[in-house]
């Protein structure tokens, strides 16, 4: 499987994001910058975490406007793997692949610690190689990872089953305890803790491993049906 | 009660980095009616008081001590009388 890893003026976690797909999983990745205009020949797309444009104005407001973004888009309506991790989260919720925002956190403090999460769904292709209900271990390190959205879009969320990951101390004060999300198809998620930072023992935890195993298997899956 | 506004914005001769960046991005997406964009602040405080002119000189103190760096940044005050 080969993913573009995209890269914004800001992007800092995009060599984490390479080294989990390519060293850690033995996959193939090349790194894309926001102002290409195609992202044919890549199979899944990965926006990495950072300060995309100094998170002026707002973070990833401008990074929705980067020309790479509509090939983004237009990746994502295709039913194409997309993932969001940190800024990549919020520059999803900025272009409107998924809903709602993301604030500063409650206690007005950068936080740089591994957190518990907790598995509330299993269907999208990101997320079967998890049990539900399942805890797993992976570090957070932001400063406006404070998730919100509407009453509806909440309610929606639930009735979807879009709810990836919920907190189980919830350490920015999101709604719902909510860690990461999806959209309605699955194919696109966003989320504030990094699994590519959990894919070695020598990390700490490889509970994020199975993020990227499950996206490999079921894009070879779908990949193997189609062909 | 009044409610004061203070708008705190760079000065005109000193650079604005998250200004030059959101008008490259508003730029970038075709419009070109905008030439400049300055981004700042705007600090919403309540304050009780006699007169509108004593709040002001309040809030022109509390602006010069903390909430502007009169060195790079200008302010301007808004005073507006809460109705109660």
């Amino acid at each position: 499987m080969k993913f573009a890893v995209i890269v914004f003026p800001g992007s800092n976690c995009d060599v984490d994001m390479y080294h989990a797909v390519v060293d850690a999983l033995g996959e193939e990745a090349e790194y894309v910058s926001s102002t290409a205009t195609s992202l044919v020949g890549f199979d899944g797309v990965l926006l990495p975490g950072g300060f995309s444009y100094g998170d002026y104005l707002r973070c990833g407001a401008i990074a929705r406007f980067a020309p790479v973004m509509s090939e983004v888009q237009r990746f994502a309506d295709e039913g194409k793997p997309v993932l969001g991790v940190c800024n990549g989260f919020q520059i999803l919720t900025e272009a409107g692949l998924l809903p709602g925002g993301l604030l500063q956190n409650e206690g007005q403090t950068f936080l740089c610690e591994t957190v518990t999460l907790r598995v509330e769904n299993n269907h999208s292709l990101f997320l079967t190689n998890y049990e539900v209900g399942e805890k797993i271990e992976i570090p957070i390190a932001h400063g406006e990872g404070n998730y919100v959205c509407s009453e509806e879009t909440l309610q929606e969320l639930h009735d979807n089953r879009q709810i990836a990951f919920k907190y189980e101390n919830n350490p920015n004060g999101s709604m719902a305890n909510i860690a990461g999300i999806t959209n309605k198809q699955g194919n696109v998620l966003g989320m504030m803790p990094h699994p590519e930072r959990a894919v070695e023992a020598l990390l700490g935890s490889t509970d994020g491993k199975r993020l990227f195993e499950s996206m490999i298997k079921n894009w070879r899956n779908e990949y193997a049906y189609h062909a | 009660m009044f409610n004061v506004q203070i708008h705190v914005r760079l000065r005109p001769s000193i650079l604005d980095p998250q200004g030059k960046a959101v008008l490259q991005a508003i730029q970038s997406s075709g419009e070109e009616m905008v030439q400049e964009v300055r981004m700042g602040k705007l600090i919403e405080v309540q304050m009780k008081g006699n007169s509108v002119q004593e709040v002001e000189e309040k809030a022109k103190q509390l602006a010069d001590q903390l909430l502007a760096n009169p060195v790079m940044e200008d302010y301007e005050i808004f005073v507006k009388e809460m109705a109660l």
